[in-house]
C-alpha cells in the first residue's frame, strides 16, 4: 500500500526547503530535548535563526570549522544528543571525509548531516563549492545511511522519521524552493524507492531535483509512445535492491538520472545490483567525470547534459540495445 | 593528598606501568613510549579524580576521558582492568586477532572507554561534543582530554580549541603530554610548535606546566583548574617519552618493533617492576 500521492501540480513549492528544515527541526526540538543543531557559519544562509532564536543553548555555530564541528557533533551524539549538522555539501563531505568516517561512523554514532545546494544547484558559487561527490564519498562510508530529498514533503518526513531512528545520515539538501512531487500528508519508508509512475517499456530512476525532470521527460516519451516507470530513489543507501531488480525484469532497460557525478553515486548504485542480479541495458544522465562552475541551474542543466531532452534520448539509446 | 596517598597513586602507577609492558612485550610491537609518558597522569585520574564506575561504565553524570592520542590505548587499558573493568587475563589479548583491545582506543570494543580515537586531532572535537553536551544536560561533571603534543601539528586541535574558549567549557581539562617526541623525531625538527603555554593562553585557555611524572604535581593542578571557572584549561605535562623505563626512553621511538635485547630488557623491566611492586606500600620509608 502507498502512503503517498503526486501533487496535483508540478509547479514550485510555496516555502523553500530551508525554511521547512527550520520549522521542522523546531517541532521536534519542542519535544525532544536532546535534539541540537550545529552549522559553521552558515546558520543564516541556512534559515536556521529561528531555531537559534527559539533554542539558543541548541544551536552550536561553530564558526568556519567543518571539521571540528562534525567531531563535536559525534561527541554530542556519543551521550545521547541527536545533532543536525550543515554546511555546504562540499564542506559537509570531503572537507570532513576522516571526521565522519572515524569520529561518526567507526564509533557508530548518531549524526545527521545535512549538505547543502547539491550539484548544480551551487549555482552562483561555482566549482569549488559545486559538489558531484559528496554522495560519492558518503557512499564509500559503511553503514552512512544517504537521503536525497526529492521536495519539501519529503524532506519534512524524512527529517522526522530521523529522529528516532539510530545510525548516521548524509542528508542532501537544496536550499531554495523544489518542485513540488508530492502531495502534502505524503510518508515516505526509508530504503524503499517511489514508484511515481508505471511503465512497462524502461524504467527510470532518479532523485532529487531530477526527478522533476524525469516526470517531464516521460510525458515526452508517453507521446512516441515509450512508457516509462520512474522511481524515485531518494534513499541512495541502503539502496532499494528489490525495486531495481523488478524494473530491470519487468521493464528490462534502465535509465539512471542524476545531479552528481555518474561516478559513485546513483549510476553505480543501481549498476551495481543489476550486474549481480540481473543485466539489463542501462544508460545513465549524470555529471560525467567533470568540476563544476559558476552558472544559472538552467545553464549548468544545458552544460551536464541534464534536461528533459538529454534524458529522452537517452532512453531511446538505451531501448536500442534491449533486446 | 598525604603523603600516604602519594605513595599509593605511585604504586597505582606503577603497576599501570608494568602490566602495559608487559602487554607490549608479548606483542613484541607497540607505540610504547607515548604509552609511558601518560601513565602517572592516568594513575591521578583513576586512582584520585574521576568519578567512574567500573560496574556501572556508562553511568551518565561519570566523568569522562577522551584519550585523543589514541595509540596510549595500551596504558588505559591496563588502568582500567587494574580497576576492574574487565579481567587483567583479557590485557594480554592485545592486538590478538579478534580482540577487543586494538592498538588505538575504540568505544565499541573496550568497556570504560568513553571515545573511539586513532585518527589524530578527532579527539579534541569529539570531548568538546561531551563537555558541551554534559552542561547542556547541567551536568557538573568533567571531561578529560587527552592530547599528544605531535598530534598538535593538526589543524583540528585548534579549531577544537577556539570552540572550547568560545563555548567556555570549564567543565573540560585538555592534557597535554609535552614528550617532545613525534613519530619521526623531536618537535622542533618536524614542525616546530613555538611555545605550547602562549598559544593556549592566546587561545583562551587557563594554563598550567608541571611535572608529568610527578603525582602530586598533576593532582595540584587539577585541583587548581577546577578552582577556575569560565573558561577551558589545559595542564602541560613535562614528560618524557618512554617515561619510567630506561631502555625504552633510550630507544625514543614512536613504535617500537622490539629486537632480542629489547625483550631482554623488557623482561628485567617486568622483574624490577614486580619487586618493587612486593614492597608494602608504606615499607620503604
Amino acid at each position: 500500500m502507498l502512503n503517498f500521492k503526486l501533487s496535483k501540480e508540478h509547479g514550485l513549492e510555496k516555502n523553500a526547503m530551508r525554511t521547512v528544515y527550520c520549522d521542522t527541526l523546531i517541532a521536534l526540538a519542542n519535544s525532544n530535548k536532546n535534539i541540537v543543531a550545529l552549522d559553521a557559519d552558515l546558520m543564516s544562509s541556512m534559515g536556521m535563526n529561528a531555531f537559534k532564536k527559539t533554542f539558543p543553548d541548541r544551536m552550536f555555530n561553530c564558526g568556519v570549522q567543518e571539521a571540528n564541528m562534525i567531531g563535536v557533533a559525534a561527541g554530542l551524539s556519543s551521550i545521547g544528543k541527536i545533532p543536525y549538522a550543515h554546511t555546504f555539501g562540499p564542506f559537509a563531505s570531503r572537507r570532513c571525509f576522516d571526521q565522519i568516517f572515524l569520529s561518526c561512523a567507526y564509533s557508530k554514532q548518531n549524526v545527521r548531516i545535512i549538505g547543502s545546494d547539491p550539484g548544480i544547484t551551487a549555482a552562483y558559487n561555482g566549482g569549488t563549492h559545486m559538489p558531484f561527490e559528496d554522495l560519492a564519498l558518503m557512499r564509500t562510508v559503511p553503514e552512512m545511511n544517504i537521503i536525497v530529498p526529492s521536495d519539501s514533503v519529503m524532506l519534512e518526513d524524512i527529517i522526522r522519521k530521523t529522529e528516532n531512528l539510530y545510525g548516521n545520515f548524509y542528508i542532501q539538501l537544496l536550499r531554495n524552493n523544489a518542485v513540488s512531487i508530492y502531495e502534502k500528508g505524503s510518508k515516505f519508508t526509508l530504503g524503499k524507492a517511489n514508484k511515481i509512475v508505471e511503465g512497462k517499456d524502461i524504467t527510470i530512476i532518479a532523485n532529487g531535483i531530477m526527478v522533476s525532470e524525469c516526470l517531464i521527460a516521460a510525458e515526452q516519451l508517453s507521446k512516441i509512445g515509450i512508457h516509462a516507470r520512474i522511481l524515485d530513489m531518494f534513499c541512495l543507501k541502503p539502496i532499494d535492491k528489490e525495486s531495481i531488480l523488478n524494473a530491470a525484469q519487468e521493464t528490462g532497460a534502465i535509465v539512471t538520472v542524476e545531479n552528481h557525478n555518474i561516478i559513485n553515486g546513483l549510476a553505480s548504485a543501481v549498476s551495481e545490483v543489476i550486474v549481480e542480479e540481473c543485466l539489463v541495458p542501462m544508460g545513465k544522465i549524470g555529471v560525467r567525470d567533470q568540476f563544476g562552475q559558476v552558472g544559472s541551474v538552467e545553464y549548468l542543466k544545458e552544460v551536464y547534459h541534464l534536461t528533459p531532452q538529454d534524458i529522452v534520448e537517452e532512453v531511446i539509446k538505451t531501448l536500442k540495445r534491449k533486446k | 593528598m598525604d603523603k600516604t596517598e602519594i605513595q599509593k597513586i605511585e604504586r597505582f602507577a606503577l603497576e599501570i606501568r608494568l602490566e602495559t609492558l608487559k602487554q607490549i612485550t608479548i606483542r613484541g610491537f607497540g607505540h610504547l613510549g607515548g604509552a609511558m609518558s601518560v601513565v602517572e597522569l592516568l594513575a591521578v585520574l583513576y586512582g584520585k579524580v574521576m568519578n567512574i564506575d567500573s560496574k556501572n561504565p556508562k553511568k551518565r553524570d561519570r566523568d569522562f576521558l577522551v584519550c585523543s592520542k589514541g595509540h596510549a590505548g595500551p596504558a588505559i587499558y591496563s588502568t582500567l582492568a587494574l580497576k576492574g573493568y574487565f579481567s587483567m587475563a583479557e590485557l594480554m589479548t592485545l592486538n590478538q586477532n579478534g580482540t577487543n583491545l586494538p592498538s588505538h582506543c575504540d568505544m565499541n570494543k573496550t568497556i570504560g572507554i568513553d571515545m573511539t580515537t586513532g585518527s589524530l586531532g578527532q579527539g579534541v572535537s569529539t570531548a568538546m561534543g561531551i563537555a558541551v553536551g554534559n552542561r547542556l544536560d547541567g551536568l557538573n561533571n568533567y571531561t578529560y582530554l587527552i592530547v599528544g603534543d605531535g598530534e598538535l601539528n593538526e589543524g583540528q586541535c585548534w579549531e577544537g580549541f577556539m570552540f572550547a574558549a568560545h563555548q567556555k567549557l570549564d567543565n573540560l581539562i585538555c592534557f597535554l603530554d609535552y614528550n617532545k617526541k613525534q613519530l619521526d623525531g623531536y618537535l622542533e625538527e618536524i614542525c616546530n610548535p613555538f611555545d605550547f603555554e602562549e598559544k593556549f593562553k592566546a587561545f583562551g585557555f587557563e594554563t598550567q606546566k608541571v611535572n608529568g611524572a610527578s603525582i602530586e604535581e598533576i593532582f595540584k593542578a587539577i585541583e587548581n583548574a577546577k578552582n577556575k571557572k569560565g573558561m577551558p584549561h589545559v595542564i602541560i605535562l613535562d614528560t618524557i617519552k618512554g617515561q619510567g623505563i630506561d631502555f625504552v626512553v633510550e630507544d625514543g621511538g614512536h613504535h617500537m618493533r622490539f629486537s632480542e635485547k629489547h625483550f631482554i630488557q623488557a623482561s628485567e623491566a617486568i622483574k624490577h617492576f614486580e619487586n618493587l611492586l612486593k614492597t608494602p606500600v608504606n615499607g620503604g620509608n
